[in-house]
């Protein structure tokens, strides 16, 4: 077992972030910084614009203004297969697995990007092909024990139950061997031994893989234990931004959780 | 007995070809969840371009490469004028499209080489094999038999090719859940393209296939009619179901014709695998082997 990795520079820099849908603002003028190997939580009441800034990190929005740099690369307009390219993996909130294919074929989906044999080769099922495909079955499986999951390896993904398709959901991004790993509410709906579970998974990620992690969360405990800093949103401006211990001390916070008296 | 297993036979080989047919739809619609009803039109248009080339004078290869080359241009152009300015459509919307792109495919074909039948000749005749049936008596073609061959090849490829490699999962993965595709990297752009390439070059092999089997002509278009029993019977995104759905359409037009017919006064064979389907309907609506959805209520 590795030393956990120093907390370095910052990888990822969102800047003065603007979202809107129509006449519905969803993001205004968020920025903030994700620095190498730290945890980051994103936090806020329900229709904050979390979601919403997950999706312009990894492209499926655009924001109409503002910047997203990631690894000191500026973009305002990325499409989410590029984003993945440049090694930002997620999950989803409503999990959004292939559920007709197995767990280690989703796995293997997400070593899509890492595998290089042309089109004709694979057509043709050729030598290098076939190496590549064990090669890259053989990192798929490091994931599948890392996770626990190999008692399900060949069953469609479609036909686990919830807990156990988040957690597939997880090894998919993993297998993609993230520099920066995305997760949208990790432990949506699950019990209390699933969020142990969870958070020990994502942890471990983060010591032993050395992955930046940018997660959402509504489990307050959760958020505490975990991260390293809090960025707290409320009507898609941020209003507080620091470690867990500040945050919660923080006035704004408060009042946008438990609601101000007018 | 003997004549039993004569028609047997005579209806399986006849239902590769059908399989073929329903194997276009299928990877079409495996890769994009759209029921592509402008197949029918391809393997028109495939043939018709080959056979076109040939009677410019061009050898038999050469033509039907120039057509596969139609093919892919056909599958670059499909995606970027009828499914890229349709991405996150319902699927009602993209099978209305294919309509359309059916019948821009046919007026492309006949425009570009008039609606004259084609003869094509593969250099294998349609006449029973002479030492089976010297032996056994049975009357088996021979043509039968080596599209039959031909169809069985291209299947084993194709079920290697989705269920081995990245390209074949990325297929797959793009036709279960575009955000997610999206999300580990894959071009949606791209896979279509793939997908209706391979699905153009289905289109050739079948079109030369049944074209030199009755002429290249307008009715191959309808061929997309018969796949339709197909893909009920074997499931809409399975390509063995397609193989399965295939040979028991062909073999079950065929007995029912034999021993059906004579009671009801022949002329069955044309709408048997219909009924047969819409009785499959009610047992086993997702096919054979189609994936069964489960909903969570």
């Amino acid at each position: 077992m590795t030393v956990r990795s120093a907390i370095g520079v910052p990888v990822l820099e969102v800047e003065d972030v603007f979202l809107a849908f129509g006449g519905v603002v969803a993001l205004q003028g968020v920025s903030f910084d994700v620095r190498e190997h730290e945890i980051r939580a994103i936090i806020g009441p329900n229709g904050a614009g979390k979601s919403s800034m997950l999706n312009v990190i990894n492209g499926v929005y655009h924001p109409q203004r503002g910047t997203v740099a990631f690894k000191g690369r500026k973009r305002r307009k990325v499409d989410p297969y590029e984003a993945a390219a440049q090694g930002i993996a997620r999950t989803f909130q409503n999990i959004a697995l292939f559920r007709g294919m197995s767990v280690l074929d989703n796995l293997m989906t997400g070593r899509y990007l890492k595998m290089k044999c042309n089109f004709l080769e694979q057509a043709l099922y050729l030598g290098p092909a076939r190496r590549e495909e064990l090669e890259h079955r053989e990192k798929v499986e490091a994931v599948i024990d890392f996770l626990e999951i190999q008692h399900v390896r060949k069953t469609p993904v479609g036909r686990l139950p919830y807990g156990l398709q988040k957690r597939v959901e997880l090894g998919r991004a993993l297998a993609a061997e993230p520099e920066l790993l995305l997760l949208d509410e990790p432990m949506a709906g699950m019990n209390l031994e699933e969020k142990q579970d969870m958070s020990r998974f994502i942890l471990d990620v983060n010591d032993q893989m050395g992955a930046t992690v940018v997660l959402i969360e509504h489990d307050m405990s959760v958020v505490m234990d975990l991260s390293d800093r809090v960025v707290v949103l409320d009507y898609g401006s941020k209003i507080a931004d620091g470690t867990p211990e500040e945050v919660r001390e923080n006035k704004a916070v408060i009042d946008a959780y438990l609601g101000v008296a007018h | 007995m003997q004549f039993f297993f004569e028609v047997l036979i005579g209806g399986l080989l006849a239902g590769v070809m059908y399989s073929l047919v329903a194997l276009g739809f299928v990877l079409i619609y495996k890769a994009s969840g759209v029921f592509n009803f402008a197949q029918g039109a391809m393997v028109y248009f495939a043939a018709l371009t080959t056979v076109g080339f040939m009677s410019k004078g061009a050898p038999f290869w050469l033509a039907a490469a120039l057509a596969l080359a139609a093919m892919v241009a056909l599958a670059f152009l499909t995606e970027r004028v009828v499914l890229r300015p349709l991405v996150n459509q319902p699927q009602i919307t993209l099978f209305m499209a294919t309509i359309g792109l059916t019948f821009f495919i046919e007026g492309v074909a006949q425009l570009t080489w008039g609606a004259q039948v084609y003869a094509l000749d593969l250099g294998v005749t349609d006449e029973p094999i002479g030492w089976l049936m010297d032996r056994s008596g049975m009357n088996i073609s021979r043509f039968d038999l080596v599209a039959s061959g031909i169809a069985a090849a291209l299947v084993a490829v194709l079920a290697l090719f989705f269920n081995k490699t990245r390209t074949g999962r990325a297929l797959r993965a793009v036709a279960d859940d575009h955000q997610a595709a999206l999300a580990v990297g894959i071009s949606l752009q791209k896979i279509w393209v793939i997908v209706w390439t391979t699905a153009g070059f289905v289109a050739l092999v079948t079109g030369l296939l049944w074209g030199a089997r009755n002429g290249v002509q307008f009715a191959l278009t309808f061929l997309a009619l018969k796949a339709l029993p197909v893909l009920v019977l074997g499931g809409f995104d399975s390509i063995a179901g397609a193989i399965v759905g295939g040979l028991i359409v062909g073999a079950s037009e065929k007995l029912a014709e034999v021993y059906i017919g004579p009671y009801v006064g022949g002329g069955i064979e044309s709408w048997f695998p219909y009924v047969l389907a819409l009785g499959f309907l009610l047992v086993r609506p997702e096919g054979l082997f189609g994936e069964r959805r489960i909903d969570r209520v």
